[in-house]
């Protein structure tokens, strides 16, 4: 690994970055606005909408949130909620593992933004870039703020015309996540050993998404597939 | 306590609800950094995280793709089949929401 370049950070890298993620974009839009037209079903003021994609900014929390989402409030509830949320978030904790090593000599106040914008479109976007040699922290930085800008306008466009939105199925914009994240699987291949691992996670993943409910199988499957990595050699 | 419940309760509720989710999902995202700045990387925790990319995209469209049945297999198809051959990722996801709209537009 020694061979391997120092990270650094540019503002050139910014741009690239902003540029990179411009695939993630009709995915985000499609979610974000999904998630402005339930809230606004569901009776949240545009402040609680907009606050949750602001400050919360995770796609699978925010709906879920939704469903337990209080008019009036108390101590349980507010627990309830943040428990959830931890639960739903928890496989962010990996993508972060990931990580380090590429933000080990930042600065701790522009590590805390690029992670408080750290979602798993960009992060696999920026491990693209770092798996092809690129060590600019900027590129994920661009493509971390760009990303939370289109969600905060999609979330906002939602919340006002969602209702008028056509069917997505038509044009295959319901799984366009899905897509998205299989184009981005093909620059990680190196073969059929290093992919054995992805199935593991793939099979684990099924299999706890038909016997529990929830979100639960994509951290379940995630983590098979890193302990199978660790195991394979 | 009696304050504190009634403050929960007015709507300020809601702002505080949306900040303990901003609180936990930020701890989230900054515990695996935080966490392997405290452990040494040995070649068999290299090789786990390697793995983990790839592992969260099967683990995250798998299920969603089975259960959407065999149009949603063939759109995935499509879409790494051009990124493999192109290396355009906007291409691809082009080619994979075009196949699957054909597909639905014809069934």
């Amino acid at each position: 690994m020694s061979s391997s370049p120092r990270p650094f950070f540019s503002l050139a890298g910014l741009r690239y970055g902003a540029r990179a993620a411009l695939p993630a974009f009709p995915g985000f839009i499609m979610f974000a606005t999904a998630f402005g037209t339930a809230a606004a079903q569901k009776g949240l003021s545009l402040a609680e909408t907009v606050g949750l994609s602001i400050f919360v900014y995770a796609g699978a929390s925010q709906m879920v949130a939704l469903e337990i989402w209080q008019q009036v409030w108390t101590p349980s509830t507010i627990l309830t909620i943040m428990t959830v949320t931890a639960v739903v978030n928890s496989r962010m904790i990996l993508l972060g593992a990931t990580l380090q090593p590429w933000l080990r000599h930042e600065p701790v106040a522009r590590s805390a933004l690029n992670l408080f914008l750290l979602t798993e479109a960009g992060w696999l976007i920026g491990t693209r870039y770092h798996g092809e040699g690129g060590r600019d922290v900027g590129v994920l930085l661009g493509t971390g703020l760009i990303l939370w800008a289109v969600w905060q306008i999609a979330t906002i466009i939602g919340y006002f015309v969602g209702a008028l939105v056509p069917q997505p199925r038509t044009f295959g914009l319901d799984l366009v996540m899905p897509i998205f994240f299989s184009v981005m699987l093909v620059p990680l291949w190196k073969g059929m050993r290093p992919a054995l691992p992805w199935l593991v996670a793939g099979v684990v993943s099924f299999v706890t998404h038909a016997l529990v409910p929830g979100y639960g199988y994509i951290v379940a499957g995630a983590l098979a597939g890193v302990v199978a990595g660790m195991l394979i050699k | 306590m009696s304050g504190f419940g009634a403050f929960i309760a007015s709507p300020w509720g809601s702002a505080l609800a949306i900040a303990g989710m901003m609180l936990v999902t930020f701890l989230c995202r900054i515990a695996g950094v935080v966490l392997m700045n405290h452990v040494r990387i040995t070649p068999r925790i290299e090789r786990g995280l390697r793995a983990l990319p790839g592992s969260i995209i099967l683990a995250t469209i798998l299920p969603v793709a089975l259960d959407a049945g065999w149009p949603a297999l063939v759109a995935l198809g499509a879409a790494v089949t051009v990124m493999a051959a192109t290396r355009i990722d906007v291409l691809s996801l082009a080619a994979g929401l075009g196949t699957l709209s054909v597909i639905r537009a014809l069934l």
